[in-house]
């Protein structure tokens, strides 16, 4: 066995971790939060410069990388920084289901993808399918040799910005069915499409998705007609591998700050970390810290495993990284007392990454009721 | 033993329930529950309803103008105020001051200032925490010094943390009025109006975007002699005594009851597996086991309210009651954002009024997750958790801890 990360990760980790110390800061970032689109196009085209966004396709759909370790050495630093940039969005969802999914037209648009200049959402959630990924109430029907989509979408983050959304629909069977489930490339401005846009509270932007007789060209579909399941299950499987390293890269600046702040801030005359109560609750953590990086690692590392292996895997990492996430966060804060609370510290905002991660692609208990459900399978 | 109300207090009840059901105007328990901003306004509106029917100051004896209500009167009209979506009494004048000022202020501090707290003519903030001084309050640094003539203090320091400061025209300060002596003993508690030269009020903005607590600094400011309480250097006793007074909400139950309602609320609106999560038995379980805690705290803080009624003080119990209280209230909050899902992720705040009229929000939730960040002030504020848990360790284990 080995741990160490290949060289060319390497690398790719120090310059990510370099450009992004520079350039992302508390002061930058909140300005970021506050513009319009709650999104920076430096930044994005800074980072897709850097070779980011090809790190997370395989060369042979034009990348350099793409694994699962690959996912995690990205996100693990974007998770480190706070950065808010929707790369989960444009390339390892939309991009994932086009280079998994798509032919030689649709793949076409990979390399606008690594070269930053294309964006895309996922519009997948509905309001009543809290988690299941399974239930889907929009519909694909025919019309001659067009599709017509109806339904709504719920928050779809990043789709304000996005050239296309891949929007799934059913095309047949009963609303939780995995089989009858479409994709469909859909241009942004496509007629019948309204968009209620809002910021999320962690950083970024989502909308609701409104899809109102959008009539596509049958061409427009990824992949065959109601098989897109089991795409859709593996590329959000990535999709919580790139969370779950996400949030470990927030824990430890968490930590960091906060193991900074007890040996810095003096309360009774000495550093308040040497006061036992809170010396402790500090080495819990960072032995949580611990855990939640090997679940990762754990979890990367069977992405590219059968279906059963690599969904398992992931359920236990996103599991473990909800709770340890949440001790992580709320511990870092209570530690630092109300400084913590400020818009101005950086871990008010890196607590909120945290917290709020639990709440895309299923929370820690629907992991772990999906955790036990594929073992007794 | 007897686990019911007496007669008296469940007609108490009905009163407190008439008088919410009539005078609560419906727009402000809307904005409540939905967890908007009140704003300055709203709560001086509902300060006047309370003050028109005499209920503004329940723990104000009746000759100062309050209700004097026992503490079972009080957790009662709490809990129904919080069930029926009231707002919360901004308490530093009314609550916090107004004891301090009864018990240790001269007879023309109360004859003035009193009447102003109950007309809402002032609105105090209080001026404890400082940057360098939070746990470690006795450490304060902002100096009061009398000049020459002795007719006023000259006040320079920072005071943070100040909840609402920027909507207050006076602030209770805890001052240092003595370098030479231990901490404690050289600590004076001090009126002084904000809009005074030399008082400066800065924003600090939390992170659910939320301007509820600010900056105060002092610099030159003249505050006149008359505007001590007490005397000199005693300060820190008064500010004990006021820490250790007011604390029969301290628990919270009210508020967790509300929230617990709207948990299940909004688990019965929210689909999971077809069906609503509410019957998911995981998350029915989360909710059980912070039931089943909030029946006994609850039960705790009407035994300890109970003797309070009866004329002892509550010591120790009330650092219990604030630790279990908020980590009640805080798992709560966190079970909410947790029901909602997706939906708990749009910047829904309280920060600017009607915000979130355009968000989705199908399940009536309000702004959850922000509530869960904001309220990790509860274990932070009025004495850390920690610094509650210092208490009891010491005072069970007779200082030896």
């Amino acid at each position: 066995m080995n741990f160490d990360l290949t060289e060319e990760r390497q690398m790719l980790q120090d310059s990510l971790r370099r450009f992004l110390r520079d350039k992302y800061g508390t002061a930058e970032r909140n300005k970021i939060l506050e513009s319009d689109t709650g999104f920076s196009a430096d930044i994005w085209n800074g980072l897709a410069e850097l070779g980011i966004i090809g790190a997370l396709f395989t060369e042979d759909q034009g990348g350099f990388g793409g694994a699962g370790f690959d996912i995690a050495v990205v996100f693990e630093e974007l998770g480190r920084a706070g950065v808010v940039e929707p790369f989960l969005d444009t390339a390892v969802l939309g991009g994932g289901l086009i280079a998994d999914l798509g032919n030689d037209d649709q793949k076409a648009h990979i390399e606008e993808i690594i070269g930053g200049t294309l964006q895309l959402a996922f519009a997948h959630g509905e309001p009543a399918s809290r988690y299941d990924i399974n239930r889907v109430s929009t519909t694909a029907k025919a019309d001659g040799d067009n599709i017509v989509l109806n339904g709504r979408k719920a928050v779809v983050v990043n789709a304000e910005n996005a050239n296309m959304l891949v929007v799934s629909a059913r095309e047949s069977g009963d609303v939780g069915d995995e089989d009858g489930i479409s994709l469909y490339l859909v241009p942004a401005d496509a007629k019948g499409i309204t968009l209620q846009g809002y910021a999320l509270l962690a950083g970024g932007r989502a909308a609701e998705v409104t899809l109102d007789d959008v009539s596509v060209p049958a061409s427009a579909r990824l992949g065959e007609a109601g098989k897109a399941f089991m795409a859709i299950e593996a590329r959000i499987a990535a999709a919580n591998v790139a969370i779950c390293a996400e949030t470990l890269g927030a824990m430890e600046t968490a930590c960091r700050l906060t193991r900074d702040y007890l040996m810095t801030r003096k309360q009774f005359g000495k550093p308040i970390g040497t006061f036992q109560a809170l010396a402790h609750r500090m080495s819990d953590l960072l032995i949580e810290m611990e855990q939640a990086r090997s679940a990762v690692i754990v979890a990367a590392g069977h992405l590219e495993h059968d279906r059963k292996a690599r969904e398992s895997h992931v359920s236990a990492a996103k599991n473990l990284l909800g709770r340890a996430g949440r001790l992580v966060a709320e511990d870092s804060i209570q530690m630092h007392g109300g400084i913590a609370m400020t818009q101005e510290y950086e871990l008010a905002h890196i607590a909120k990454r945290i917290i709020m991660s639990d709440h895309r692609f299923g929370d820690t208990d629907h992991h772990l009721e999906r955790y036990i459900a594929l073992a007794a399978a | 033993m007897d686990l019911s109300y007496s007669d008296d207090e469940k007609a108490f009840r009905a009163e407190v329930r008439a008088f919410l059901d009539e005078k609560l105007p419906k727009e402000m328990s809307d904005k409540i529950r939905k967890g908007e901003e009140l704003g300055k306004e709203g709560q001086e509106k509902w300060h006047a309803i309370l003050n028109e029917q005499g209920w503004l100051a329940p723990n104000w004896p009746k000759k100062f103008g309050g209700a004097e209500w026992d503490a079972v009167q009080r957790h009662i009209f709490e809990e129904e105020s919080a069930a029926a979506y009231a707002p919360r009494i901004v308490p530093f004048g009314l609550s916090m001051l107004a004891p301090v000022l009864q018990k240790f202020g001269s007879q023309e501090q109360n004859d003035y200032w009193l009447p102003r707290i109950l007309s809402g003519e002032d609105w105090w903030c209080q001026g404890y925490s400082e940057p360098g001084a939070g746990s470690d309050l006795a450490s304060l640094k902002t100096e009061a010094v009398l000049n020459e003539e002795g007719t006023h203090y000259i006040v320079n320091g920072q005071k943070t943390w100040t909840t609402l400061g920027q909507h207050a025209n006076m602030i209770f300060c805890l001052v240092r009025t003595d370098k030479k002596v231990k901490q404690q003993e050289g600590i004076s508690f001090l009126l002084i109006d904000m809009e005074a030269p030399g008082v400066e009020v800065r924003p600090i903005i939390l992170l659910d975007g939320t301007h509820e607590v600010n900056e105060v600094w002092f610099s030159d400011c003249k505050v006149p002699v008359e505007n001590l309480v007490g005397k000199e250097n005693e300060g820190w006793t008064y500010a004990k005594y006021l820490l250790t007074h007011e604390r029969t909400n301290i628990a919270g139950v009210g508020f967790s009851q509300a929230g617990l309602t709207a948990v299940k609320r909004i688990a019965r609106a929210e689909m999971s597996g077809g069906k609503p999560l509410m019957e998911n038995p995981h998350f029915a379980a989360r909710v059980a086991r912070v039931e089943i805690d909030l029946m006994a705290m609850s039960t705790t803080n009407l035994r300890i309210v109970s003797k309070a009624a009866a004329g002892t003080a509550p010591g120790v119990e009330s650092s219990m009651l604030k630790v279990k209280g908020t980590i009640i209230r805080q798992e709560i909050n966190d079970l909410a954002r947790r029901a909602a899902g997706a939906y708990a992720m749009p910047f829904a705040s309280e920060a600017i009024e009607g915000s979130n009229l355009a968000l989705p929000d199908p399940l009536n939730a309000g702004p959850v997750a922000a509530q869960y960040f904001n309220n990790r002030k509860l274990s932070i504020f009025g004495g850390s958790n920690e610094i509650q848990r210092q208490i009891i360790a010491k005072t069970m284990m007779g200082g030896g801890a």
